[in-house]
């Protein structure tokens, strides 16, 4: 009996690397530690209703930014890993397997589990509030989006130390994903894991087209929308078409593996290039779902911090929208290679091509808005300028490998590394940083301190150009991606050991966001007012942080840029316009269900991962029974009485 | 978010006043916003059903030297289930009139009839893939039969949870009467049946027509 | 049962948009374009080409014809987001089907 416990044990934990062995060490030990301060503080009932039973946007982002921050740091250490491991030719740090599975997880953790969730934060705690609105259209799916990543994080997470992790690229082409290829559990989890959350996030993306189609303040028209609002639409927009075909393709490949298809396989009349043709149809519209928002952010900070209205907004729009639209007609470029020929790649090297131009439509949008201006660099905004340069020219070398025959040299080389880290780290990121500096006094009522804020803004742009810049030359050279070791005859060494001191110097500018986060705390200097950089849109009229209903009377929007408008007329002497009573405000209701549903869906993941059906199918009717008890539950919703809505705002304001 | 009030009349009559401000447009808008939201979601299934066509489209002809939809699938039973469900749409129409008529047994009656015609649909189906599997055309056989199989197999499943649903809105219908909450759960799942009628046509006739042809 | 003063949001989906007439017109309509494609394909009676072009349009018909008799797509209000959704996703549907198809015919297996 105690031979089949460990017989077991053996092939459920994962065993034999002394990293691993240290994760799952900490792991146990963080988890004890956090069980220890919740119950010694007495916490567990506020964390239950306050946070896992919340239906309200702004906690719900602030949820999904924490989880996309520790996610940063697992993707980082994963970067860092594969860095030291280049650093030296025929290193033995880490062995190929292992090297497979590292990379394969910072590309999953990074785009899926950080970039989204940091998003899907940054449009909860201010898309309702720059629309004027009291939360999103849909606040109990809301919450299950957030739940459904979570679970969906948790179970793609916890297979590096139960089962094994995926190992087969951050995609999972066939046939190597097949059972064939990888036998082992690892891959299962990837495309539980990934299902899941990918339900949450198709979720969020048709909330937010409904709250911004239908619950935009009174006389707030869409052409009158702040910047990010018209990029959170066209990002939904695109969310909403593409993610149905990442959750086709997944469940496809999970045939094939758990009943013996022949989508994708070798034999049967199975077609692996179908999934890679699949896969690529969500995959690029989901590089244009994370780089639209960050473009919102880019106009929001660039109008604020150079005070001045957003130049061309009606291009902007056009922009955005076409973007969003046209990114359904490139996907092909991703496997210019893989033997469509030429006519297919001549069509998807022109689309390509295409793309770009709208992209630098707002390039010089936003340097006209800032030309003439009156520029203060604060954090948001130095991230902002930083990003100009940098995306620009990661865009150009996106532009070199739409070219399909120069493609034949740069696919799956270092260049189209650099080229998309570029575009990701020096877009993507560097314009989330920018939102939630910029954003974090709504938040949470205190800003962050702008001296180590600098000192991390500075270490992440050396060490991104430090650890990137080499990268296009070594894929000159002829460096492909994805080796672990490589001779040292090929002359690679110095410039990967520059890369490596580069991606030290990003973990050191990461070691200086958590401590700036830190710092803030400890020395925490509550903001006067809501308005917390002399803001141009609603979300600045209001307390920080904003109080459980937003507004306590829905703003009257007549202009773009309508606080910016109403300070000027209140400074140019107008009397104030005479305020309508309050009335009781509609509330909806915590809900227990979201992060029940999600748990059960995360347990029939696990269950159909091991083969157990045992668990899985109760799993599934679990999460039935949920779907049901929310039908049947009527009393969904309560009111905040008027008195209540007057103490709040009285405390809030009173404070000034 | 669902409607505060169970009771009729009363509370809207409260906030009914011309205030133009989005309060007042809170409770009404919850119904149609869900209704949009729900539209919004029928169109992604468009595409995760236009995604499935795709594979199944692009691996027609692979049988891999094993049977063919030509040689096995029938056309009679296909038939039946077409009217059966072209029927169940019309009776699921018929429902919505007598809600908007303030009827609700004649509701729950076209309801009940319209789940009754689609669980015949999914019997036949279910009846359908047996015998195939008999036949030695199981889901592991070919290219061809593994897309037959996910392609009409999910719109059966979509289906039967549109049965389960339908039941559980007749038991709160049957508990509740017809209110504005209930009058858009209603609508909303007869939307969802129309759209599962659209999508039969497509694999009716894309799967089977053109399989047999 | 409530009455609602200005708000009709229930016109776009039943009170208004229904009758029993256009309910049994599009059912005859479903069940024509239905029959004949029956009758073509199990009588053999046009060319493999004219028959798949006439099934697809006699489906895509029938498509329409839900929408207009059971869905009640025209009868919505100014500004017409559903009508939008639905466009822009038939599109990108479009180009899933035709561009998968097209992609894949220079990517076979034997």
């Amino acid at each position: 009996m105690l031979d089949k416990i460990k017989q077991f044990a053996s092939e459920f934990f994962v065993t034999g690397d002394p990293l691993i062995l240290g994760a799952q060490v900490s792991i146990g030990l963080s988890l004890v530690a956090i069980i220890f301060v919740l119950t010694f503080f007495k916490k567990w009932r506020w964390l239950w209703t306050e946070w896992l039973t919340s239906v309200d946007h702004k906690k719900i982002g602030i949820m999904y930014i924490i989880a996309s921050i520790l996610m940063l740091f697992r993707g980082g250490v994963d970067a860092l890993l594969m860095r030291v491991q280049l650093a030296a030719p025929e290193l033995e740090f880490l062995h190929a397997e292992h090297y497979n599975q590292i990379f394969t997880t910072h590309g999953v953790i990074m785009i899926l589990f950080m970039a989204m969730p940091l998003m899907f934060g940054l449009f909860n705690i201010v898309v309702p509030l720059l629309i004027g609105a009291r939360d999103v259209a849909f606040p109990f799916l809301n919450s299950l989006s957030f739940w459904m990543f979570f679970f969906g994080a948790m179970l793609f997470n916890v297979s590096f130390i139960i089962g094994g992790s995926p190992d087969a690229g951050w995609l999972a082409y066939p046939p190597l994903s097949e059972m064939s290829g990888s036998p082992g559990l690892g891959q299962d989890f990837y495309i539980w894991g990934i299902q899941i959350s990918g339900i949450g996030s198709l979720a969020t993306g048709i909330n937010f087209v409904v709250t911004i189609l239908k619950m935009r303040a009174p006389g707030m028209k869409l052409m009158q929308m702040p910047m990010f609002v018209w990029s959170v639409l066209s990002s939904c927009i695109t969310i909403m078409f593409a993610f149905p075909i990442l959750t086709v393709t997944l469940f496809l490949l999970f045939i094939d593996r758990y009943l013996g298809a022949h989508f994708f396989t070798l034999d049967g009349g199975g077609n692996p290039m179908m999934y890679i043709n699949l896969i690529w149809m969500w995959g690029h519209p989901e590089v244009y779902i994370v780089i639209l928002p960050a473009f919102g952010i880019f106009s929001e900070v660039v109008s604020t911090f150079a005070k001045k209205k957003l130049f061309g907004y009606k291009s902007m729009v056009f922009a955005l929208m076409s973007i969003s639209f046209f990114s359904f007609f490139t996907w092909a470029h991703h496997f210019f290679t893989m033997g469509s020929g030429a006519n297919v790649n001549a069509f998807f090297a022109l689309t390509t091509m295409l793309i770009a131009i709208p992209t630098g439509v707002k390039v010089f949008n936003w340097l006209f808005t800032m030309y003439q201006g009156r520029i203060t660099f604060t954090t948001p905004m130095m991230w902002t300028i930083a990003f100009i340069p940098c995306f620009v020219v990661g865009g150009m070398t996106g532009v070199l490998l739409s070219v399909a025959p120069a493609d034949f040299q740069f696919h799956n080389s270092y260049f189209l590394i650099a080229h998309f880290h570029q575009v990701l780290i020096g877009g993507v990121v560097f314009g989330y940083f920018a939102g939630l500096y910029y954003w974090w006094p709504k938040m949470f009522g205190f800003r962050l301190h702008e001296g180590i804020g600098k000192w991390a803004f500075w270490f992440w742009n050396i060490g991104f150009y430090v650890c990137f810049m080499p990268q296009y030359a070594l894929g000159l050279m002829g460096m492909t991606r994805r080796f672990n070791e490589y001779d040292f005859d090929m002359g690679w060494q110095p410039l990967n050991v520059v890369s490596t001191v580069g991606a030290f110097l990003m973990g050191l500018a990461f070691i200086f966001q958590v401590w700036q986060i830190a710092h803030s705390i400890k020395f925490y200097k509550k903001e006067k007012d809501g308005d917390a950089w002399d803001g141009r849109t609603l979300e600045w009229s209001i307390p920080s942080p904003a109080p459980l209903y937003n507004f306590a009377r829905l703003p009257q929007v007549t202009s773009q840029d309508e606080w910016w408008e109403e300070k000027q007329r209140i400074a140019s002497g107008e009397p104030a316009k005479p305020l309508a009573p309050l009335e009781p405000i509609h509330m909806p209701k915590n809900s227990s269900i979201p992060f029940i549903m999600s748990l059960c869906w995360f347990i029939a993941g696990f269950g159909f991962v091991w083969d157990w059906l045992w668990m899985a199918i109760p799993g599934m009717i679990g999460v039935a029974i949920c779907m049901l008890a929310r039908s049947f539950s009527y009393d969904t919703d309560y009111y905040i009485p008027v008195d209540e809505i007057e103490r709040t705002e009285a405390a809030l304001r009173g404070t000034k | 978010m669902a409607h505060a009030v169970s009771t009729p009349a009363g509370a809207h009559g409260g906030h009914g006043a011309g205030h133009g401000g989005g309060h007042h447009d809170d409770h009404h808008d919850q119904e149609s916003l869900k209704m949009f939201g729900f539209w919004l979601f029928l169109i992604t299934d468009v595409i995760l059903f236009g995604t499935l066509f795709a594979t199944y489209v692009v691996l027609r002809l692979n049988t891999d030297g094993g049977p063919t939809g030509a040689e096995l699938l029938e056309m009679n039973g296909i038939i039946i289930s077409t009217f059966l469900l072209l029927t169940s749409s019309f009776t699921s129409g018929v429902a919505v009139l007598e809600m908007n008529k303030g009827n609700k047994r004649g509701l729950i009656l076209w309801l009940a009839i319209t789940a009754l015609l689609g669980a015949s649909f999914v019997f036949l189906e279910v009846n359908e893939f047996m015998h195939l599997v008999h036949e030695g055309a199981t889901i592991g056989t070919s290219a061809y039969w593994s897309a037959f199989y996910v392609l009409v197999g999910t719109h059966g499943l979509h289906v039967s949870v549109g049965l389960v649903w339908m039941t559980a809105l007749i038991f709160q219908l049957s508990r509740r009467g017809i209110t504005p909450v209930t009058k858009r759960k209603v609508s909303i799942i007869s939307l969802y049946w129309h759209f599962l009628d659209v999508v039969w046509i497509f694999v009716f006739t894309i799967v089977y027509l053109m399989g047999v042809m | 049962m409530e009455k609602h003063n200005t708000h009709t949001h229930d016109g776009e989906h039943g009170s208004h948009g229904g009758s029993m007439k256009s309910y049994v017109i599009g059912f005859l309509f479903s069940i024509i374009l239905t029959i004949i494609p029956l009758v073509v394909v199990l009588n053999d009676l046009l060319s493999k080409t004219a028959t798949t072009v006439l099934i697809l349009v006699m489906a895509v018909l029938q498509f329409a014809v839900q929408l207009v008799f059971f869905m009640h797509i025209r009868d919505e209000e100014k500004p017409r987001f559903n009508l939008m959704a639905l466009i822009f996703g038939l599109v990108i549907l479009l180009t899933i089907v035709a561009g998968s198809i097209w992609i894949m015919t220079y990517n076979a297996v034997a």
